[in-house]
């Protein structure tokens, strides 16, 4: 179940994620890795309480200590604010248009998503990178969402048990095991 | 109740200063407009448990701040831009309690002699302001010693042949050194340069009641999550555990009150929006070098200097890709730099007097690798060769760096001043950072950048780039803005009332109780980080006030 986008929506979005970030010799597609579900979840992040801004710390749990990433962080008035012009755009809302009107980012997915159309997941992949490049302003944000979905912790929705991480040998987060000074200077 | 000073901003100076006037028995109140991630809200004088190994809260999405839409910044490269080109994230240190110090990866070299006397030592340069510095590195001298110590700095004694003599041991010996940057070391030594262990603020071991780094490697830009890094988590604890200071987070001074020649206390915005005044004997400002110039424009202080002479350092990024993997996300960011391109050496004044400069100066530069997934990914293009390139990762697995903190001179038209539209989400104007590299800095860095790619060359590089902040391109263009976070210089410190805004001793010539205790009151940049140096002057700012001395 989407947070935020539907069904449909998501269904355009995966085919995108997978054109953006295609599954690898050493690794899944983004889709696979659960970068929809990272964007949906940033999309909606004010569904939950508190919103999914920011994971807790110091840990993750994957390396020792408590599972902490997954208790997020209580957001400011001022942080409220800042995440829901970014979010949901100002609205005409004036407390959120001191310097003018925003466009939020459900709106650049909702637009962006249905400009590359129903039918984008049926498309052959010539045709789906040139309905993407039609718009490189949604291609570049879609991209750099989807990095941070694949490569991002799991926390947050995305990079499914670890797989973006384990495609390219990246440990990920280390606290509190760190690294000990002999794989520092002699790995 | 009037508090013996207020403090504006708990970065690094602002800590220090608390530090310094508590443990003298002043009561402060320290108001930060940031969050408070820092120490436990439940007892101030506990670390907290925020920071994380996390790339999207640090990197991504603002967790230590400023957010850029709610606290924008504007920026123009000259007046001939009109009043802005750009609005939104610009050069901005955290905020945050700590301050810069939260994300900083903790190189904190000392100046040297030379640089706080560029004027008498290698004379002017066309369209800048050089100038000395009101004080030298033998005044500094036992305040760069407390601070070390305070902070807590591992270094190695007699490491750097170009510094300066110490009175004192590093407190702590150097981490253990980097893979990469111990190949990078070696092929400079052949080269005829002079590595050294950078005197680092992450402790080497168990420090201060606080645990040894133990490498892992999420450190440039992050909370440190076993706060084995030195930001001012240090001298906050000790300053709460003195039961004289009270945190005020996210609250902004929107006013200095003044009468006459002096301050009477702060106009505060509290968390909720609510309004009121902070009567204060004194009032130490230390919100960094953007933050500080457009409180005091906010204040209606009218010194023409204010905000005048920003420098932020242009950097100089020579980026090599190895045959081997360099293991830069393992270790503390930096454990190798030198001093060489800031010294200077005969083939640099053949570079100066073929550009027609008096003298050319670099900077300290940085032995450094990338560790982070999501920022090698968003370099590279969308698309088929998205996961060879991640899993070859020329730039993330392989890639090896120096980057040069090159000195920026003071010019007259770089300067911080306020928006006179843009306005914050509480509604006051912001700071505009009005900034474009002078021919010195080019020149230089067109000398050094081939040099350092040559050392990339001598460790086996495959292929190297030299790329400068701020880059090219026009001043529409993001890259215009410089992102060294270095930010210095302006309310410049001095003997004359006429050139320049706070005396020797940090104090505004026109306000008799207002201290300035941060990188604001530098002359010159120098071509180191300008921590430990805004933190030295920090203490020695207010040892003046308190009538105390540093403890040797």
């Amino acid at each position: 179940m989407p947070v935020w986008l539907t069904d449909q929506e998501v269904g355009v979005l995966a085919a995108a994620c997978d054109r953006v970030i295609p599954a690898g010799d050493t690794g899944p597609g983004a889709s696979e890795a659960g970068v929809p579900g990272y964007i949906d979840g940033l999309l909606g992040a004010f569904t939950f309480d508190p919103p999914r801004i920011w994971a807790g710390g110091p840990t993750s749990g994957r390396m020792g200590g408590d599972a902490r990433f997954a208790h997020f962080h209580r957001l400011s008035v001022l942080d409220e604010l800042a995440w829901r012009i970014r979010i949901e755009g100002s609205r005409g809302i004036p407390e959120r248009e001191f310097n003018g009107p925003v466009i939020g980012l459900q709106e650049q997915y909702r637009n962006g998503l249905a400009a590359l159309g129903e039918d984008f997941g049926e498309l052959d992949g010539d045709e789906q990178d040139a309905r993407l490049r039609a718009d490189p302003e949604f291609a570049t944000l879609l991209y750099g969402h989807a990095c941070e979905g694949m490569y991002g912790a799991p926390e947050y929705g995305g990079n499914r048990d670890g797989a973006g991480w384990a495609a390219i040998g990246f440990a990920g987060d280390v606290q509190p095991r760190g690294w000990t000074d002999a794989e520092v200077t002699a790995p | 109740m009037t508090v013996d000073a207020v403090i504006i901003g708990s970065g690094p100076g602002g800590s220090t200063a608390a530090d310094v006037l508590t443990a003298a028995g002043w009561t402060v109140a320290i108001v930060e407009k940031g969050r408070n991630h820092l120490l436990d809200p439940d007892d101030l004088t506990r670390p907290a448990s925020d920071f994380s190994n996390d790339e999207i809260k640090f990197h991504n999405r603002f967790f230590l701040g400023p957010d850029p839409i709610v606290e924008p910044r504007t920026f123009r490269t000259s007046e001939d831009d009109g009043d802005r080109t750009y609005v939104g994230e610009v050069n901005s240190v955290p905020s945050t309690v700590g301050g810069g110090g939260t994300h900083a990866d903790g190189k904190v070299p000392r100046f040297r002699a030379d640089d706080f006397r560029l004027l008498s030592r290698f004379g002017p340069q066309p369209d800048a302001d050089v100038a000395d510095w009101p004080v030298d590195y033998d005044e500094l001298e036992p305040y760069y010693t407390e601070v070390e110590r305070s902070v807590g700095v591992a270094g190695t004694d007699g490491a750097n042949p170009f510094a300066e003599a110490r009175s004192g041991p590093f407190p702590m010996p150097s981490g253990a050194p980097m893979f990469g940057a111990i190949r990078s070391a070696a092929a400079a030594e052949r080269l005829g340069y002079h590595p050294y262990p950078a005197p680092t603020a992450a402790n080497s071991i168990p420090y201060d009641g606080r645990p040894a780094c133990n490498n892992c490697g999420f450190c440039s830009f992050f909370g440190c999550p076993i706060h084995a890094k030195g930001d001012p988590v240090a001298m906050l604890r000790r300053t709460m555990a003195t039961g004289r200071a009270e945190l005020l987070s996210e609250t902004f001074v929107s006013r200095i009150r003044t009468e006459g020649r002096r301050a009477t206390g702060v106009d505060l915005v509290g968390p909720d929006g609510a309004e009121r005044f902070l009567p204060a004997r004194h009032v130490i400002v230390a919100a960094g070098a953007i933050e500080t110039p457009r409180l005091l424009l906010l204040s209606g202080l009218e010194h023409p200097l204010i905000g005048r002479y920003f420098m932020a350092h242009f950097q100089t990024l020579s980026a090599g890709s190895m045959p081997f993997r360099t293991y830069a996300e393992r270790g503390r960011a930096v454990t190798h730099v030198h001093d060489d391109m800031i010294v200077g050496d005969d083939a640099a004044r053949a570079a100066a007097a073929e550009a027609g400069l008096p003298w050319i100066r670099g900077g300290l530069v940085e032995h450094s690798g990338a560790a982070l997934p999501i920022m090698e990914a968003k370099h590279y293009p969308w698309g088929s060769m998205h996961p060879g390139l991640m899993a070859d990762s020329p730039i993330r697995g392989r890639l090896w760096a120096f980057i040069m903190q090159g000195e920026d001179l003071p010019y007259l038209h770089n300067r911080v001043d306020l928006d006179p539209t843009v306005r914050d989400a509480r509604g006051f104007p912001v700071a505009r950072v009005t900034y474009r590299p002078g021919r010195h800095e080019l020149v230089a860095s067109g000398h050094f950048g081939p040099r350092l790619a040559a050392i990339l060359q001598e460790m086996g590089a495959e292929w190297t780039a030299v790329t400068t902040s701020p880059g090219g391109g026009n001043a529409e263009s993001p890259e215009a803005i410089p992102e060294s976070r270095h930010n210095v210089g302006t309310t410049r410190m001095g003997t004359d009332p006429a050139t320049s805004v706070v005396d020797p001793n940090g104090r505004l010539h026109d306000f008799d109780n207002v201290v300035v205790a941060d990188s604001s009151v530098f002359v010159t940049s120098a071509g180191y980080g300008p921590t430990l140096t805004l933190v030295a002057l920090a203490a020695r700012a207010a040892h003046l006030l308190a009538g105390t001395s540093p403890q040797a």
